[in-house]
């Protein structure tokens, strides 16, 4: 028993435990979604998360200690990011043909996306970091640290709203669809990446062709405007 | 070897964003740089065949990348236990609204175009 002790000590603390914990825990619950029928309810990321925040509690890991193996796979949100050109690229055609609604409908449901954060937030009366930090929810991770810091926000906490919105857009999207009548896949999925960023199309991706290269596009289009307006818009408000 | 090449090519990318970000003190977070430049650079198509396989990895397993963020949750449980129910309330109802009016701007414009 004390050396099992001794070595998971030692274990634990090395960068080894926060990968292989990280990627075993997704595996599983990524098949459990597979076997589920792709449930929008079984989203193996809110399950992946919660089940290694309670395996840290339990064991007493501290969140840095995990980190230092968990960055490995952190780190690919940089290039994952450039790698969103590719989609656009692959969809320039249809990104040419209907620029305008793209545009504006990117334009119309990012802002409501963030104003109605704001204005929530403020209204239920929480404190103006974390308003900041609430602002830039629906963009994608990395990059809503990187726009949260301009604003006056806490990067780690926009990192945790922005998975947190991610993951209710993609476990409620689809009963919120069906509620509010809107059929047509395309705008669901483009809906999907405006607001719930990566993983509102990664979930579009695995549901129909269509949504998927929609959420891809909107992803993509997002990261951009999201950078480009919103330190604009939210230096006057904050 | 294709998937390494393409990676390379994705860090180097994203390694120009930064440097030019700090350069010039764009208002862009580095890898959204890094993405314009590589959407200028894919005109060039023996780029796209080294690029292609990276991205399509990279973007097919989106999901796993925000897992470590996430679990950052548990760093802030003070707030979760002071907030929380407002927080979620916050994300919950934004999240809703910015679904509905994107899908529905969207719809409005698709069927404008079914008409034509």
């Amino acid at each position: 028993m004390q050396d099992f002790v001794q070595l998971w000590v030692y274990l634990s603390a090395t960068p080894l435990f926060g990968l292989t914990v990280t990627l075993a825990v997704y595996v599983l619950a990524h098949a459990a979604y597979v076997r589920l029928g792709h449930a929008a309810w079984a989203n193996p990321v809110p399950w992946s998360v919660a089940t290694l925040a309670v395996l840290l509690l339990a064991s007493g890991t501290p969140y840095p200690t995990y980190f230092s193996g968990a960055q490995f796979i952190h780190f690919l949100l940089g290039p994952a990011v450039v790698a969103m050109a590719w989609p656009l690229w692959q969809r320039r055609e249809e990104l040419r043909r209907r620029w305008g609604a793209i545009l504006v409908a990117a334009l119309a449901g990012g802002a409501t996306a963030s104003l109605s954060a704001v204005a929530i937030g403020w209204a239920l009366g929480l404190p103006r970091d974390l308003v900041a930090s609430l602002a830039t929810k629906s963009v994608t991770a990395p990059v809503a640290m990187g726009i949260a810091e301009r604003i006056g926000g806490i990067p780690a906490l926009a990192a945790v709203f922005a998975v947190l919105t991610g993951m209710i857009g993609a476990v409620g999207g689809k009963y919120l669809f069906d509620l509010i009548g809107v059929k047509p896949m395309v705008a669901r999925g483009f809906a999907l990446g405006t607001c719930a960023h990566g993983l509102g199309a990664a979930r579009a991706l695995q549901v129909d062709a269509d949504a998927g290269a929609y959420a891809s596009l909107a992803l993509g289009v997002q990261v951009v405007l999201a950078s480009l307006l919103m330190p604009l818009i939210f230096k006057f408000l904050f | 070897m294709a998937l390494l090449r393409g990676l390379t090519l994705l860090l180097i990318a994203q390694a120009l964003g930064e440097a030019l970000v700090r350069l010039t003190h764009a208002p862009l977070p580095g890898p959204v740089l890094g993405l314009l430049l590589m959407l200028a650079a894919l005109r060039w198509a023996p780029l796209r065949e080294t690029v292609q396989p990276a991205a399509e990895g990279l973007l097919g397993h989106l999901s796993l990348l925000f897992v470590p963020v996430g679990v950052g949750v548990m760093t802030h449980l003070h707030l979760v236990g002071e907030f929380g129910g407002r927080l979620l309330l916050v994300v919950v109802l934004s999240t809703g609204l910015g679904l509905a009016v994107t899908a529905w701007v969207l719809r409005a414009f698709l069927a404008r175009e079914g008409r034509r």
